[in-house]
């Protein structure tokens, strides 16, 4: 059936909860890590905020955005991913979750490491679409370099 | 009478299934696809043909340039112009707009004076304008949009005045369909002395068009849009505005006489073609304006005016989508643009792709327009000569099943 892998994409529980109510929806003022992205190819649009602590851990997050279903549930799992986090480990993150939508399997610790986001992998049936997913990460990205100069 | 079935059976491609269905190509006004007799002549060229134009005393180049100088004469003919020689090849719509504006405009565009276009105008007909206005301290202006998307013809006075150089204006907007009277405006800009350049990526394909009776200085067209390969496109300009111009590209081909320190023009309308040029493709363009005649542009019209008046009708009563674009099926192409809260365009094409059914969904480079329709992008069903009812029925039915899939869930 062609329809079983637009199913495992959009009718996924878990990227279905996410696209409908994405979660960290609050604005944080003065967070440490501004981020503001878009894609004028589609017009998606991603913003997010990291409120980083005295350990230099992300103590909360903020995600709002407009979009197509993978790059808002994307930017939603994001949020929830980086919680706790140095902005080391969430580079390390990135790079296990670019690692996923290059089709390379992760292994059952990074599994758990990427949480939710393991779901995106729905995403590789539907090669245009990954760009859709990668947004938010390569805005968290820019943002941190921009928070650090 | 018109045969949509024995057309299809042209169209190799059409013959395709997706993921167990038979393929519904409806994103004609990105690239329409080819028929056999396109193909082959292509084929045909390389196999039997092939050499270099117009330098070659041997039989092999004589006969290529016979094909070759064969297709523009057919192009020409195609729409109306009085003769070949006002017909430039390029590679596509962008470049025969860029080639006015490096040439013409760098020209004849001053300080002071005022390029007009319409709010519809693709990127290709509206970013080589807001350069040369730049450069030149011309002044850029955007003629309004009615209600209904179309153009505003009320306040067109205040658009096309004495100060207006240059007219360039879209004849059927690819983003929403629109047709825009494109004779009574180039009259209007004729009576203030402006130039008149027509976009006709989505006319000349799909319609009768005639120059003369449009009466304008250029009318930039693509190939690959009307049956025929990529990266063969043109440029029809009027003999007296073409003897004006200054080249474009210079380098071979477009010589007469060469020295160390100078050069001399090449004859039109080789002095605007700089380089060997896709001789191939042009040929096979000539291939798909004899196929398109072979049909007739006024039946070719009146099956796509039936068919989008019935997409129209389907459309009407779904009560979620948004339909962009006048409603009367004169002033319509048949482009389908639209837009739906419950799922993002991207979505939807992705959905619709597992149908089988192919549509554009973005903001069909015409980004300032879709702002102003107060969305960044839309999805977009375009038709074409081989498109069937049946097609359409695909499509509204996904569509609906869509809505639903998005909406409250239920598959």
């Amino acid at each position: 059936m062609a329809r079983d892998d637009l199913d495992e994409l959009f009718g996924d529980d878990l990227i279905l909860d996410h696209r409908r109510h994405p979660r960290n929806p609050e604005v944080i003022d003065g967070a440490a890590v501004k981020a503001d992205g878009a894609n004028p190819f589609c017009g998606d649009e991603v913003h997010l905020q990291l409120a980083i602590d005295e350990q230099g851990r992300v103590s909360d997050t903020g995600f709002q955005g407009v979009g197509c279903a993978i790059n808002q549930a994307s930017g939603s799992m994001l949020s929830e991913a980086v919680k706790g986090k140095t902005i080391e480990e969430i580079h390390d993150l990135r790079k296990l979750f670019d690692g996923l939508m290059q089709g390379r399997p992760p292994s059952e610790e990074e599994a758990a490491d990427l949480g939710d986001l393991a779901a995106m992998t729905a995403v590789l049936a539907f090669p245009i679409r990954i760009k859709c997913a990668l947004l938010p990460w390569a805005t968290l990205e820019d943002g941190i370099a921009e928070s650090r100069k | 009478m018109y045969d949509v079935k024995k057309i299809r059976e042209d169209f190799p491609i059409l013959s395709r299934e997706l993921y167990g269905k038979p393929l519904v190509y409806l994103d004609n006004a990105a690239t329409s696809q080819k028929p056999r007799q396109v193909i082959d002549a292509l084929t045909d060229y390389y196999t039997n043909y092939n050499a270099n134009v117009h330098r070659g005393v041997h039989t092999l180049s004589q006969e290529a340039t016979d094909l070759y100088e064969g297709a523009r004469t057919k192009v020409a003919r195609f729409i109306n112009a009085d003769e070949p020689e006002e017909i430039v090849w390029t590679r596509n719509t962008t470049e025969s707009i860029n080639l006015v504006a490096h040439t013409w405009a760098k020209a004849n565009i001053q300080a002071g004076d005022e390029i007009v276009v319409t709010p519809m105008e693709h990127h290709s007909n509206l970013v080589p304008w807001q350069q040369v206005a730049r450069e030149s301290g011309a002044k850029l202006r955007i003629m309004p949009l009615a209600e209904d998307a179309g153009l505003d013809m009320s306040q067109i006075d205040q658009y096309i005045t004495s100060r207006t150089k240059l007219l360039a204006m879209v004849h059927v907007s690819n983003g929403i369909g629109a047709v825009n009277p494109v004779k009574e405006l180039a009259a209007k800009a004729r009576k203030v002395g402006a130039a008149v350049l027509v976009d006709g990526a989505q006319s000349v394909p799909h319609m009768p068009v005639d120059v003369k009776d449009i009466d304008c200085d250029f009318m930039a067209f693509s190939g690959h849009k009307m049956l025929g390969p990529t990266g063969i496109g043109a440029l029809y300009v009027k003999r007296e505005t073409l003897e004006e111009m200054d080249p474009f590209l210079t380098g071979g081909e477009m010589v007469l006489e060469v020295w160390y320190d100078r050069a001399s023009w090449n004859d039109l309308p080789m002095r605007f073609e700089a380089g060997t040029p896709n001789i191939a493709d042009a040929v096979g363009l000539g291939a798909a304006v004899d196929y398109l005649e072979g049909i007739g542009m006024e039946n070719i019209r009146q099956h796509e005016v039936q068919l989008t008046e019935y997409a129209l009708d389907a459309f009407k009563e779904i009560e979620a989508v948004d339909l962009f674009g006048p409603l009367e099926s004169e002033r319509r192409g048949g482009i389908l643009s639209f837009h739906t809260d419950i799922v993002h365009p991207h979505d939807l094409g992705t959905f619709l792709d597992r149908d089988a059914i192919a549509i554009r969904t973005g903001h069909h480079c015409t980004m300032p327009l879709m702002r102003s329709l107060g969305v960044v992008a839309s999805a977009r069903a375009s038709l074409y000569l081989y498109n069937t009812e049946e097609e359409i029925d695909c499509l509204v039915d996904s569509l609906k099943r869509a809505l639903r899939y998005f909406g409250d869930g239920t598959r």
